[in-house]
């Protein structure tokens, strides 16, 4: 199979495909080998021997290197000073990494370089085997004939159609038996359409909890902002999956600021303070930087751009919509809250969002 | 193969238990031999030939780096817990000592500080998985670009593009299993794609997340892809990917003595196997040095996830740049006019969220077209043939300047993932990078095709000059005229193989179907067809080569003549 040396002599090439005929000269063959240092002198070959040995001691040494760093440097049980443990485990990170690193690339130069200049370096030609031969095609088409033949399947179309029937049904358990990945008592989309915020609700810092007076906003300044009522929420998972939805950003404008404001909403703000839903509705990272000069909110996930006085507006990015404003006033105690919930579905646009009325009512579903 | 019909004689199957090994090792063999036949494999592999060039090396470091990525996945397992419960952090990390997160975050930070060598084998896995899908990229830019995908290889290319998505599959449920501020963003981005999808999206959301986002399910869930359902997909994938490896033995490039109907390399044992063996060790070993040394994903810095914060200027993994990137690249309006629709319906309308829809169609094309390319690109040239010997990409000019245009595309949406990073490092201003990467999305790609194929055209001049001129020497001769000339060295028979020996096909016409008719696809085809190969450089035939040697044979006499053209002393002539 494989024709050994046949480099050294430039061994003659079958040229059956009939392709070489047409190019400006005929396949020369294989180049003569030319002999490495090492394959004529044994000088060499003896130095390259010391090359790979030093290689594979190099790795030794790396391996010892590893077994220092992990048993002599800092014990990691006295990260009392959070410094001094940072750089122990720095050190430690670099000499596993160093160590592991000359363990193995020791041995792996070391093969390749034993390889290179002390193994064969004929290059050897075999021939390709065609994928099949003609006989064997003819045998293979006869024996899947016979076999389908003994199957009679051609000759009962019962057996075939009521076959595929069953087979096109048979995988719909397997895809039904997912449909409990969400067990939520509330499934389904209504759920979306409503968040924590309501009537009287108050506006708390996120995620200290305190309430939040007029006062304590200066002009130009703004919070982050979630609902009293979310510490409320029993569970993690389902504490966050509330907060995901009611993060508001609450800031305060200069009133001679605002453009026109939407009619219907004159009375959500309260003396140029004026809260949004945090959600962008491109798809949904929190917008999180507020400029004041600008009066710019910016989603640093695509670089949607809001404008908190002309309603949000969208006014660079991918978003396609303003984000949700949410209407707020002052208690009798003078902290702020919500008069409602959002007016529409806060958040990425989903299939069964539709329509949303301005004026602040949802649509009839 | 007829086995089962061929007889064997009696003495043949006593052989089998009469032989008596001599040697320690030769017992060995024949036990084994004896029970699971392993002489065929050793007869079959033991000398097989291997085609050897550096690009063929990619696919290998992708092979290494799974390993090396499972191996220390498979560690991290024994202390991670993908769990959503909640914990309060007691763990020696000070800042967040006191916090309330998730198990999983909480273990991943033991990981990182608490298990020696912890925080290394998760950096060696980070790294291994970033390394595992670039060198899968360029493998797979290598195979395009030198046609290694046509046949008989057609179906692994597509194995190959499948091992891709799923490398991108593994590589995104991992990076977020830690469930903290930077991946908990990453799957809310996700949650977003998905409920813009019509119809089914927001109910595939509910269904990952178990409800409404985050919840606290749908860790669990993506450890179960990321540790068992994906990477056993790659598994089988990379075994099915090597069978047909071995099947179709590896293409070689173009050169002496090689030819359609051979393999020329070195063999399997010992040389092939002792380079491709050390090579495993090496990608180890630079893998190692990287997770020592380079810091990856420090995720104690960014917290416990919180849908609230944010940091500016986050990145996600590379390879999921253009995914990013081309989100970013979208306007939500033009003008004043959203591009967000809402369908009307007597239920009060549905949502079309184009702004995230749209630009998941060109990344949908692209993987798309790598899919079914190598039968697009048979259709159009019409070649049905079989090829091991690969294209130099230079020689399949427009195939080269289309891939390299589909690069340049994605290479924009790619940067687009980092225009704020862009934007604060060159001090620019992050509206004029997206408006002008709009621009280059459609224009770039145009001038990319232009440019690579005149850059193709331009190099096979090149060889054909090289083939009937040879090497300019350098050396610059005077004549007794006083002409001046350069020495041209000829290129040896064997670098004059590969410079002539490639194929550049003419145009063919629309040619008629069975029913004599030409169908106006098959019309549609042919205008492709003559696109592809209108532009072209022949090789050097025969004749121009003899002709060239006819001219050097007389060298003194030419080169004096082209020294007088250059004075001006006679007229311009036709030159060469």
């Amino acid at each position: 199979m494989a024709e050994h040396g046949n480099g050294d002599t430039g061994a003659v090439v079958t040229t059956g495909e009939g392709e070489s005929g047409g190019y400006a000269i005929d396949n020369p063959g294989l180049p003569p080998h030319r002999p490495r240092l090492a394959d004529v002198d044994e000088k060499y070959a003896k130095r390259s021997e010391r090359q790979v040995s030093v290689l594979f001691f190099i790795s030794i040494i790396g391996t010892v290197l590893f077994f220092i760093g992990y048993f002599a440097v800092g014990r990691m049980d006295s990260f009392d000073d959070y410094f001094e443990g940072m750089s122990a485990l720095r050190v430690q990170n670099t000499l596993l990494g160093v160590g592991s690193a000359l363990a193995m690339l020791g041995i792996g130069l070391g093969v390749v370089h034993w390889a290179k200049t002390l193994m064969p370096d004929h290059e050897v030609i075999e021939d390709r085997k065609p994928l099949r031969t003609e006989a064997h095609r003819q045998e293979a088409e006869q024996i899947v004939t016979e076999v389908i033949d003994e199957t009679q399947i051609k000759r009962r179309p019962l057996l075939r159609n009521t076959l595929i029937a069953a087979a096109l049904l048979a995988p719909l358990p397997a895809l039904v038996l997912f449909r409990d990945l969400d067990r939520s008592e509330d499934f389904g989309v209504e759920r979306m359409r409503h968040t924590l915020w309501g009537e009287g609700v108050r506006l708390v810092r996120d995620p200290v909890g305190t309430p939040i007076r007029a006062s304590d906003l200066t002009i130009g300044s703004a919070m982050h902002v979630i609902p009293e009522t979310l510490r409320e929420i029993p569970g993690h998972g389902a504490r966050l999956s509330e907060k995901a939805k009611s993060v508001v950003l609450l800031m305060r404008l200069h009133p001679d600021d605002f453009g026109d404001q939407i009619p219907g909403r004159e009375d959500w703000t309260h003396e140029g303070i004026i809260a949004c839903s945090k959600v962008c509705t491109h798809v949904g990272c929190p917008v999180a930087l507020y400029e004041r000069h600008t009066h710019h909110l910016l989603c640093p996930c695509h670089q949607s751009t809001f404008d908190a006085a002309e309603n949000f507006k969208v006014v660079f990015g991918p978003a396609g919509r303003p984000l949700p404003q949410l209407p707020i006033s002052v208690d009798e105690e003078g902290f702020l809250i919500a008069t409602s919930d959002f007016t529409e579905p806060v958040g990425p646009t989903y299939w069964e969002r539709g329509h949303t009325d301005p004026e602040g009512d949802y649509p009839k579903s | 193969m007829s086995a089962s019909k061929e007889k064997y004689t009696e003495a043949q199957y006593l052989e089998v238990d009469q032989y008596q090994p001599k040697t320690r090792t030769g017992r060995i063999a024949n036990y084994v031999d004896t029970r699971v036949g392993g002489t065929g494999m050793i007869r079959e592999f033991g000398r097989k030939v291997f085609p050897d060039h550096w690009t063929f090396m990619f696919g290998e470091v992708a092979l290494y780096s799974f390993i090396i990525t499972v191996l220390s996945g498979a560690f991290l397992t024994f202390w991670f817990d993908p769990s959503m419960a909640t914990t309060r952090y007691s763990g020696s990390y000070a800042p967040l000592q006191g916090l309330e997160m998730s198990m999983a975050y909480a273990t991943a930070l033991e990981l990182s500080f608490d298990v020696r060598g912890g925080l290394f084998m998760r950096q060696l896995h980070h790294w291994g998985a970033l390394l595992f899908i670039l060198a899968m990229s360029v493998h797979m830019l290598r195979v395009f670009f030198t046609g290694a995908f046509r046949k008989p290889r057609e179906l692994n290319w597509v194995v190959g593009c499948a091992l891709l998505i799923l490398g991108l599959g593994a590589g995104f449920t991992g990076y977020s299993l830690p469930d903290e501020v930077l991946s908990g963003n990453g799957l809310r981005i996700i949650d977003g794609m998905l409920k813009a999808i019509p119809v089914v999206g927001t109910y595939i959301s509910f269904f990952l997340f178990g409800g409404e986002f985050p919840g606290n399910e749908v860790i669990p869930r993506l450890y179960t892809l990321h540790i068992f359902i994906l990477p056993a997909l790659i598994l089988i994938l990379i075994a099915v990917h090597l069978f047909m490896v071995v099947t179709h033995k590896h293409t070689q490039y173009p050169g002496p003595g090689r030819t359609e109907r051979n393999v020329v390399g070195y063999p399997v044992g010992p040389v092939y196997a002792a380079k491709a063996g050390g090579f495993f060790f090496i990608v180890m070993g630079i893998l190692c040095l990287i997770a020592g040394t380079f810091q990856i994903n420090a995720l104690w810095n960014y917290g416990p996830y919180d849908p609230s914060p944010v940091q500016a200027g986050a990145q996600p993994d590379w390879y999921i740049g253009p995914f990013e990137g081309v989100l970013r690249l979208m306007p939500g309006y033009i003008g004043d006019f959203s591009l967000e629709w809402v369908i009307p319906t007597p239920w009060g309308g549905n949502s079309l969220a184009l702004p995230v829809l749209i630009p998941m169609i060109p990344v949908a094309l692209i993987f798309l077209g790598l899919f079914i390319w190598p039968w697009i690109e048979a259709w159009i040239t019409g070649d049905k043939k079989e090829h091991h010997l690969l294209d130099r990409p230079r020689n399949a000019p427009t195939r080269t300047a289309f891939g390299v245009a589909v690069m340049t595309n994605y290479l924009i949406m790619w940067g687009m993932g980092s225009n704020d990073l862009i934007a604060t490092h060159f001090g620019l201003s992050l509206n004029d990078i997206t408006y002008w990467s709009r621009v280059l999305f459609f224009l770039g790609p145009v001038i990319a095709y232009i440019l690579t194929k005149r850059i193709c055209l331009a190099l096979q001049r090149k060889d054909r000059e090289v083939a009937l001129h040879g090497h300019e020497a350098g050396v610059i001769e005077v004549s007794p005229e006083g002409g001046f000339s350069e020495k041209h060295k000829l290129p040896s028979e064997y670098e004059l193989w590969s410079l002539v020996s490639y194929e550049a096909a003419a145009p063919s016409g629309p040619r008629p179907n069975a029913k004599g008719k030409v169908t106006a696809m098959e019309k549609f085809r042919s205008r492709l067809n003559r696109m592809w190969f209108e532009d072209r450089v022949e090789p050097v035939s025969r004749e121009e080569y003899l002709e060239a040697l006819e001219h050097h044979g007389h060298g003194e006499h030419t080169e004096g003549l082209e020294a007088a053209q250059s004075r001006g002393e006679i007229g311009p002539g036709t030159g060469h």
